[in-house]
């Protein structure tokens, strides 16, 4: 006979147990997500499940951001509309030429036989809130897969380039600072046309410019646009500007510190701009198919 | 005569739904928009603590782990960072909760400073492995204010269960 311990005894398998078996699954999740990104199913299912917790908790945010607005005095508003209406006034002369110039813009391009630079569609979103992961510099935006938000679109806000998207749910999506630590950008400096890869990571939310020659023409407060080679971000962007340039001889590259243009700190309003919108990839003439097999012989020989 | 200058009041029986309101209060604290304040204490690792220490046989791994996942997904966190790190607060209170208990409130706030201390040192290793850079000394404030809060949380998560139906002065329940 077995000596059983009574059923109110019983407490099922020992903590430690437990523990080993919760651990290797969370370990195993952790694998998934970081090295093969097979984790993506899991965090859609349990994104649905905390959505509701999460719009509660963005409840007190919008009550108080709604009473603020209720208070906010009509002097401050009339000032914010002066100062919008004298803003717009001062766009005005260029917005007015800037259909002129575009139509002399594709009409040269076409002289040059350049591709012709086709208009972005763009998705209007506010931000949520800035993610509370210390690790990384994200936010979340309203938009998701419902408003064809995809991973990868790049995000402006009316001064300059945010970040880009890099995870979309159902009703919202995360966009990645430019300021992370895994973020790159392709740039041109506006002055001379110099093109660089500024990097995030660098302490206080500024960019790294890695890779410059000690000698590069680069200049404290030059301004950097971007230069849309990588078919990500549109060309033009305005991105950020030069703050500190270290020349050491000791090493072959200077250090180049940039600070964003744009800031999340400022506004909630973003722009989702698409990347649909981008020219099919031309032609090429030779058609490399045919080349592949004579290689593969050519290999066996030797 | 320890027992004489601390009296020990018995305890009516926790409420399962108190358990699960507080945990979802903690939740709802954690998953504020906080704008990248640094130092935000994790309320619902406090309280998963508490719950842990004082109900061990309502509140275990399992819930921790599941709470876990939850805090992940919503953080935008790497996918079981706060699960392995909960399952392990969770068995470190399981494992000291018959002790933690006879001392006093502020010795209790230091054995919690322990256990969430080493949440996050271990949450840290994991990041830095996964590729993360260092995000300041401030990332561990949380810790210390959690544990300044673990006397004014105690009291009001154990106010329901002082509560007695009858009141009597002469009565230790």
């Amino acid at each position: 006979m077995e000596h059983q311990p009574p059923p109110f005894f019983n407490r099922g398998p020992a903590p430690l147990v437990r523990l080993v078996f919760f651990v290797s699954i969370a370990v195993l999740l952790m694998v998934l997500d970081a090295r093969f990104r097979y984790a993506e199913s899991v965090r859609q299912v349990v994104a649905l499940a905390a959505y509701p917790i999460q719009r509660v908790a963005m409840a007190p945010v919008d009550l108080f951001h709604a009473v603020a607005n209720y208070f906010g005095s009509t002097a401050a508003l009339h000032e914010e509309n002066a100062a919008l209406k004298a803003k717009q006034l001062r766009a005005a002369p260029e917005l007015l030429q800037l259909q002129s110039l575009q139509e002399e813009n594709k009409q040269l391009r076409r002289l040059l036989e350049a591709q012709e630079r086709l208009p972005s569609k763009s998705v209007f979103a506010e931000i949520l809130y800035a993610g509370r992961d210390p690790f990384s510099r994200k936010v979340v935006i309203d938009k998701g897969s419902q408003s064809s938000i995809q991973a990868g679109q790049p995000v402006i806000d009316d001064v300059g380039v945010i970040g880009q998207v890099t995870r979309v749910y159902l009703l919202m999506s995360e966009v990645t600072l430019l300021s992370d630590k895994d973020q790159a950008i392709p740039l041109q400096v506006l002055r001379n046309g110099l093109r660089a890869v500024a990097y995030g990571g660098a302490e206080g939310g500024m960019l790294d410019l890695r890779f410059m020659a000690a000698n590069a023409d680069i200049r404290n407060g030059d301004t950097l646009v971007t230069s849309g080679i990588d078919g990500t971000y549109p060309p033009g962007l305005p991105v950020a500007t030069v703050a500190r340039i270290e020349r050491d001889a000791a090493y072959a590259f200077a250090k180049i510190y940039l600070t964003p243009t744009a800031g999340t700190d400022r506004y909630r309003q973003v722009l989702v701009l698409s990347n649909e919108a981008k020219a099919p990839p031309p032609v090429e003439a030779e058609q490399p198919v045919k080349k592949s097999p004579k290689t593969k012989r050519a290999r066996k020989r030797d | 005569m320890a027992i004489q200058e601390h009296p020990q009041h018995i305890l009516l029986p926790a409420k399962v739904s108190f358990i699960v309101l507080t945990i979802a209060l903690a939740l709802l604290f954690n998953l504020l928009p906080w704008r990248n304040t640094a130092g935000v204490p994790d309320l619902t690792a406090a309280v998963l603590a508490f719950w842990c220490i004082h109900q061990p046989r309502k509140v275990g791994i399992g819930i921790a782990w599941t709470l876990g996942l939850l805090l992940d997904v919503g953080n935008d966190a790497l996918i079981g960072q706060h699960a392995l790190g909960y399952s392990v607060l969770a068995f470190l209170a399981l494992a000291v909760h018959r002790r933690i208990l006879w001392f006093p409130l502020w010795q209790q706030a230091l054995h919690l400073l322990l256990l969430l201390l080493s949440t996050q040192l271990l949450t840290l290793a994991i990041r830095i492995v996964a590729g993360a850079s260092f995000p300041g000394w401030t990332y561990f404030a949380g810790s210390f204010i959690c544990a300044a809060l673990w006397p004014v949380l105690s009291f009001l998560l154990l106010l329901p269960q002082r509560q007695a139906e009858l009141k009597d002065e002469n009565r230790p329940i």
